[in-house]
């Protein structure tokens, strides 16, 4: 038993630090630019490939570095030549067309690297168990992506509080008109964010590639769970995405861990179980086929009753 | 005996009631058009592609109700869809197995019921608030929904989904629905009845003020109106009509599963309501055409047709937010001030140069495709009727060329269609 | 006879800064009121309190007798009292006409109805044209309303305060940016509106205040500091030393 708690709460560190990476990106674009954007867990996958790729020709190690730069600067196109257009047209449009180049980048990996899912592999220096405790080893990459996860927190967390451009980033969080007033070329800055948030989509992509798999779906998988830490954790709010962050991370991998039923939990209770037909389902539900819709539960709990989220200060 | 002239009334026409010929006239030759549509086009694959559209355009007009007429930007329209679906299908079931009166011609009210339902039960905490808050709840209803049809499976079918038959229902006056061109009638039938309804309900109160509140929010409050309740009202609606369609989609394929009501539906629809146009009522009717259209002939000649798909719709976010059916509308004033013969010249020469850079792109696309996922030992394509071999330099350096001149001759000409179209749509007198 | 609006000591807090300091004010029905003062005296403010935009800090607003603290705008509106804005909140996207219907829908009972079209309503059709009238816009009425000039903008403005028929009215800053001609319209339009009605304006236009007011209000730092006949405020030296200034250059 406390083999599986600590191993859970290993592993959901792991993952939810790699929500963080994605979740800070996000974060940061939306309370500022004040758009959800929808390409972001798609930038997350073109980093992965991208890092396949590189690794095709020159190893596991350069692809950590030249893979979140090539993504970076796809983003900031993406924003100079495309949503700097329809900002104009309203925050709908503007989730439309991320929306859109999500769809465009989602199939143009597909035609460029095929269907198929990439061997993209954990390179050989990193591959051993970092130890073992009771039966089970955790490996060495996952305490590499923890570290790697760590540092860019607490990368960020310097630039942001302690240098001049993160403090015009940190206001221009909460007042973007008034810092363009103060002289700062605010469209500058947003390229450069929207820049810096989809290289941390492709860095976390060049490190979780090799662990959840390099596949046209790996956009879908995580992009909505970036979506729902998010908000719950507070539009605009770095705080709130790391803390909702690790809190769903952990909360899912413990879910998908257990594995009993309602049946389970209602008998444990004393409460006696009447067969009746039409319920048979919902008895036999088990903690991890409930464990998907537990993020979207919140996510609409959070926005029905809370929209600016935990630690937010500005709605939508 | 002459009347004098006195005691005769003139009556001066109501601005506001058009003729009758006007108002029903399209109605009535739209009835006609679908009537006479299978005796005209004849091929074999035209028919089921007909009932493919007809339940496009029902599911594209029930989002526009959001989209276009409320502001409400939803990911999740496939929900109400598919719940329909599935209760139709299940509906259906009954009917063959135990007995239930309910002939095919009915089975997309129970799906408009479906749809109904669920969406008055979501409605009444999404509707809140527009905007991002409601797209985000529409995500993750419809990601909730994903979830769940695993769970449900006794409703949903779980992963095969639910099968139906609709031979075995009962009869409504002899009628049977055996053939795909039986179900065209229904399909057309429901469709036309279906688009009229959207239509006067735009024209109602509810309909009206969901416009005022799309442009205005806090405003209506002021002039007695919650925009919660018309937002709902309008939610509501556009629920009944997708479960509708989801109907029409059981009868048709006679199968649902999850995929009908998950993200990839859901995208589809915003994806050919947005290329129609959300700003016209008939946009959306065009957009789900021309889409289910390049669906299925696409399909066919290539494998990346949602890339072009995509395409097509960043271009129109980007460049023609107001859809082919707005581009159309934008034509009215040219067309009534007898302006199109200007039109003709520049507009071909651009139509030609964007045909060349479309040629270029496609076939790099193609080839690309072709490059990385044929088989070993293959290595020519058939493209545009030409044989092409894809490991020389040849066609890559032609396709390149095609898209640079035909991206510079749309330089050359995009601004000059533009001013003849400027031009066209001036008063004869300004000219 | 019961106020039409009375306000009982009502205090306002935005975080930490007051704006509204204890104002008292009961509004006679079927007078008309204006409301003036320096800028930042909070008369917005009081507007957004009184239609219910903002909750109250404290203290007590009535409407014609009943309590609307914590009222949502729109069952304030459908109580009979009608509000316009200071910056032009019209439905830009449709036209003239369909602006001023939207305000005369619910006050004649369609409610949410998804059942009658409103085309085929007569009675919404005809109040509409009156309203039209009223405003001078009637050759204006197909015409979408974002694109209409400032002042043709400012009269359909008032039209949907006034579309719905409320016996209460509030114009905030009719006037505002309008020319000597175009003022003097709309001060007639105002006249003919609020006949009978009561009327509650801010304005800054002291010749306008005076010409239409019954009995004025002026509002310094959150305070109501005089509220009297315009001749009496006019005399009265608190106000001149506040507001008008000492040099008395109110009238034009």
């Amino acid at each position: 038993m406390s083999e599986l708690v600590f191993f859970s709460v290993l592993n959901g560190l792991v993952y939810g630090m790699l929500l963080f990476m994605l979740a800070s990106g996000l974060t940061l674009i939306f309370g500022m630019m004040g758009v959800l954007n929808f390409a972001h867990a798609a930038f997350y996958m073109l980093g992965a490939y991208f890092a396949y790729t590189i690794s095709l020709y020159t190893g596991f190690w350069p692809g950590l570095v030249a893979a979140p730069l090539a993504v970076g600067l796809l983003g900031a196109a993406t924003e100079r030549y495309g949503l700097r257009r329809v900002h104009g047209f309203g925050h709908v449009a503007e989730l439309i067309f991320t929306f859109g180049v999500a769809i465009v980048i989602g199939e143009v990996v597909q035609l460029v690297w095929g269907r198929p899912a990439k061997s993209y592999e954990v390179p050989a220096a990193l591959d051993f168990p970092l130890f073992h405790l009771f039966r089970s080893s955790f490996p060495t990459y996952k305490a590499f992506m923890l570290g790697i996860s760590v540092a860019i927190f607490l990368f960020l967390l310097a630039i942001l509080t302690r240098t001049r451009a993160g403090l015009i980033i940190q206001a221009s969080l909460t007042h973007p008109g008034m810092v363009g007033m103060l002289g700062h070329n605010v469209p500058r800055v947003f390229m450069i964010v929207f820049g810096i948030g989809s290289a941390l989509a492709g860095l976390a992509g060049v490190i979780a590639g090799p662990v959840l798999g390099t596949f046209p779906g790996m956009a879908q998988v995580l992009g909505s769970i970036v979506f729902v830490v998010v908000v719950i954790g507070g539009l605009g709010s770095l705080t709130g995405a790391f803390v909702a962050s690790l809190l769903i991370g952990i909360v899912q991998t413990f879910a998908v861990a257990l594995n009993v039923s309602v049946g389970d939990v209602a008998g444990a209770a004393g409460i006696r179980v009447a067969s009746l037909p039409a319920l048979h389902d919902f008895w036999r539900i088990t903690v991890a086929q409930v464990a998907p819709i537990l993020p979207y539960l919140l996510l609409v709990l959070v926005l029905i009753l809370r929209p600016t989220g935990l630690f937010g200060t500005r709605e939508t | 005996m002459s009347t004098p002239t006195a005691a005769r009334t003139i009556s001066v026409a109501d601005p506001a009631r058009p003729s009758l010929l006007r108002q029903y006239g399209g109605w009535v030759a739209a009835a006609v058009a679908l009537a006479l549509l299978p005796h005209v086009l004849r091929a074999p694959a035209a028919v089921p592609v007909m009932n493919q559209m007809g339940i496009a355009v029902v599911f594209a007009l029930s989002y526009n109700m959001l989209l276009g007429q409320g502001g409400m930007l939803s990911f999740g329209h496939a929900v109400y869809f598919g719940v329909g679906g599935f209760l139709a299908a299940h509906a259906l079931n009954l009917a063959a197995q135990q007995g239930l009166w309910l002939p095919v011609p009915l089975v997309p009210i129970v799906g408009g019921l479906g749809g109904l339902l669920f969406a008055a039960i979501v409605g009444s905490f999404s509707t809140n608030r527009a905007g991002t808050v409601f797209a985000m709840i529409s995500l993750g209803i419809a990601e909730m929904m994903a979830a769940s049809s695993l769970i449900f499976d006794r409703f949903f079918g779980g992963e095969e989904g639910i099968t139906t038959n609709r031979a075995k229902a009962v009869s409504l006056g002899g009628l049977s629905f055996t053939t795909d061109r039986d179900v065209y009638y229904l399909i057309a039938f429901w469709a036309l009845i279906s688009a009229a309804a959207m239509y006067a309900f735009s024209l109602t109160p509810a309909g009206r003020m969901a416009n005022a509140v799309r442009d205005n929010p806090e405003r209506t409050e002021f002039v007695g109106y919650s925009q919660r309740w018309v937002r709902y009202v309008s939610f509501c609606a556009s629920g009944l009509f997708a479960g509708v369609a989801g109907g029409l989609f059981a009868v048709n394929y006679e199968i649902l599963t999850a995929e009908n009501m998950g993200l990839n539906a859901s995208g589809s629809v915003l994806l050919m309501t947005y290329i129609g146009g959300i700003g016209t009522f008939a946009g959306p009717v065009l957009g789900a055409i021309v889409f289910t259209f390049l669906q299925s002939m696409l399909s066919d000649y290539t494998s990346v047709w949602l890339l072009y798909l995509g395409l097509v719709f960043l271009a129109a976010v980007l460049f023609v937010p107001v859809g082919l059916a707005g581009v159309l509308a934008m034509h009215g004033p040219a067309w009534r001030n007898r302006g199109f013969g200007r039109l003709v010249g520049p507009y071909l020469v651009a139509a030609v140069v964007t045909l060349v850079a479309l040629v270029g792109v496609i076939g790099c696309l193609e080839m690309v495709y072709f490059f990385v996922s044929a088989p070993a030992g293959q290595v020519t394509k058939r493209l545009f009727w030409l044989t092409v071999n894809v490991y020389t330099a040849t066609p890559w350096t032609a396709f390149l060329a095609l898209i640079v001149l035909g991206g510079l001759g749309m330089r050359w000409a995009g601004p000059r269609a533009a001013a003849a179209f400027a031009d066209a749509s001036l008063p004869r007198a300004a000219r | 006879m019961t106020p039409a609006i009375e306000l009982v000591d009502v205090h306002k807090r935005f975080g930490g800064t007051p704006i509204i300091r204890g104002v008292s004010l009961t509004l006679e029905p079927g007078q008309r009121h204006a409301l003036i003062g320096p800028n930042g005296a909070g008369k917005s403010t009081l507007f957004n309190l009184i239609t219910g935009k903002y909750p109250l800090t404290s203290g007590l607003i009535r409407l014609k007798g009943k309590d609307v603290n914590g009222l949502r705008p729109y069952e304030i509106n459908r109580r009979g009292l009608s509000r316009s804005f200071q910056v032009t909140n019209i439905f830009p996207r449709l036209s003239v006409f369909e602006n001023v219907r939207c305000a005369v829908l619910w006050s004649l009972g369609y409610r949410y109805s998804f059942w009658h079209l409103v085309n085929a309503a007569r009675e919404v059709r005809e109040r509409t044209e009156m309203v039209l009238e009223q405003l001078n816009l009637t050759a204006r009425r197909h015409v979408p309303a974002g694109v209409l000039a400032y002042a043709e903008q400012r009269a359909l403005e008032i039209g949907i305060t006034i579309g719905g028929g409320a016996d209460v009215i509030l114009l905030d800053e009719p006037t505002a940016g309008m020319s000597r001609s175009e003022t003097e319209h709309v001060v007639q339009l105002i006249r003919h509106v609020s006949a009978g009605k009561t009327l509650l304006m801010v304005e800054h236009d002291m010749g306008v205040v005076f010409d239409l007011a019954d009995k004025i209000a002026v509002l310094v730092y959150g305070q109501v500091i005089a509220y009297d006949a315009p001749e009496r405020i006019r005399a009265n030296a608190a106000v001149q030393e506040a507001y008008l200034g000492v040099a008395q250059t109110a009238t034009t």
